[in-house]
């Protein structure tokens, strides 16, 4: 299989590391990714919430680079997802209005756990597992943008979604039930209005624990930077590290989850280590 | 809020009109009141999600171009989402923040667009996010030099905060995009 790539700001900044699992998962899986030349920002929300005509032409312009390659394009970022479904979905009702002539080759445009939720891709990561992760018990965190507004994201399932459970459970981890899962966690308001990000933030972490989770993972790096960010704010109660999906896989694939990794994370996280260590004593034992 | 008698008489014909262009149907509200229940923000505005459709409904733009709600919205589209009446109240609060800033009407919560303005900035000059330049941009312009200070040097120190932006070659193109040309401003 061969997709474009998008990564977007993100995963050349605070979520760098995502960027690289999300290659190196791709890899294992024989997926090859090219990324789309010379993209630029999608805007994220700044830019539709102030301009709509900036809103849409920022994503637009790496649409139709996209096209030009004829590749579906592959999106780990929850945001990017949305915006360029939104300029997918604003050239398709006018492309007169976007001054683009109608005979475009047309490109899906896949968020990251359509893709490694999907039938076949499901069953080579559950043949390709060489360290399960022993059962740990992980909340499900999907926010927004990969879902909402399902008109713009063509979602079918966005108030009970379950593609991050299906490949949570492919791995080995226990996918648990709990009331948060489609929140918004206020990411476009965190370094403004940090005291909001924090109730929310707060309301979201004590729901997780509530359902008995040990970490929460998602496929939306504002989800991730903020969901543990705004925990160092918050004193007392347990707190919960934010895996990405695709740090999960690895992980499970490779049978190794390096320190280097665990390090990255603003929450403590060695709740990952010990269940593959457990899981792994576990079977030696009955070896 | 005014306790001013609010009438449909007194509405904004033209500010209807630029919603229907944009196809949220303000009309259609009977007001069940799930925007506002779903919404996560909602116990921070003055006026709840619901009540901004009504308003809009009314015309009264002017009023709802001065609202905390329209800069605390969180773009997270639970709203719209939810309506059992498709009414696109995501896409409301982007029309009125648009206007708002257009119209030069001083935005309610000043630090909000304060970011928007840093991260649209540092697009505009690279044609990608730039983080390290928009928390500066965001200080410089919010006056807030110490908020998250900890924080920032915690990701700083991990690594995930780089240093250099990442700058691409179709600027010119980015910038066109932002020089104001485009069908939108003609509405």
């Amino acid at each position: 299989m061969k997709l474009s790539y998008y990564p977007g700001c993100s995963l050349q900044g605070t979520a760098r590391d995502y960027d690289q699992s999300v290659r190196g998962v791709c890899g294992m899986l024989g997926i090859e990714l090219v990324e789309i030349p010379d993209w630029n920002c999608c805007g994220a929300s700044s830019a539709h919430m102030t301009s709509h005509e900036v809103g849409i032409r920022l994503p637009l312009r790496n649409l139709l680079i996209a096209a030009d390659l004829g590749l579906d394009i592959l999106v780990p970022c929850a945001a990017c997802f949305q915006r360029l479904k939104a300029a997918e979905k604003a050239l398709q009702a006018d492309p007169e209005h976007w001054d683009i002539d109608g005979d475009r080759p047309s490109v899906r445009i896949i968020h990251i756990s359509e893709l490694l939720s999907s039938p076949g891709i499901d069953k080579t990561i559950r043949q390709q597992v060489q360290q399960g992760l022993g059962g740990l018990k992980i909340g499900c965190y999907y926010g927004c943008l990969s879902l909402r507004n399902p008109k713009i994201t063509d979602v079918v399932n966005y108030e009970q979604p379950d593609k991050l459970e299906r490949i949570v459970s492919a791995i080995g981890a226990r996918p648990i039930r709990w009331s948060h899962r489609t929140e918004c966690c206020s990411g476009s308001l965190t370094m403004a209005r940090p005291d909001i990000a924090r109730k929310l933030v707060a309301d979201i972490v004590e729901a997780a624990v509530r359902g008995g989770a040990d970490a929460l993972v998602t496929d939306c790096p504002m989800c991730q930077a903020n969901v543990e960010g705004r925990q160092l704010d918050l004193s007392g109660g347990p707190k919960v590290p934010v895996f990405f999906i695709t740090e999960l896989i690895s992980a499970a694939l490779t049978g190794d989850y390096p320190a280097r990794q665990k390090k990255l994370h603003l929450v403590e996280a060695g709740v990952l280590s010990t269940a593959m260590l457990e899981q792994q004593r576990s079977r030696e034992e009955t070896v | 809020m005014s306790t001013d008698t609010i009438s449909p008489e007194q509405g904004n014909r033209r500010f209807l009109a630029k919603l229907e262009e944009r196809g949220v149907d303000v009309h259609a509200c009977y007001q069940c009141g799930r925007c506002s229940s779903g919404c996560p923000v909602t116990e921070f505005f003055d006026v709840t999600t619901m009540e901004v459709v009504r308003l809009a409904a009314y015309g009264m733009e002017e009023m709802l171009l001065c609202t905390k709600a329209i800069w605390l919205c969180a773009a997270c589209e639970t709203c719209a989402t939810r309506c059992p009446n498709d009414i696109d109240s995501a896409v409301l609060m982007d029309v009125l923040r648009e206007l708002a800033l257009r119209k030069g009407v001083e935005p309610a919560e000043p630090r909000v667009s304060a970011f928007h303005r840093s991260f649209l900035g540092s697009i505009e000059h690279w044609g990608r996010a730039y983080e390290v330049g928009l928390i500066v941009g965001y200080k410089m312009r919010s006056r807030d030099f110490t908020g998250d200070m900890n924080l920032g040097v915690k990701m700083f120190s991990k690594g995930k905060l780089s240093l250099m932006p990442h700058s691409i070659s179709g600027k010119a193109e980015v910038r066109a995009i932002f020089s104001g040309k485009g069908k939108e401003y003609e509405r």
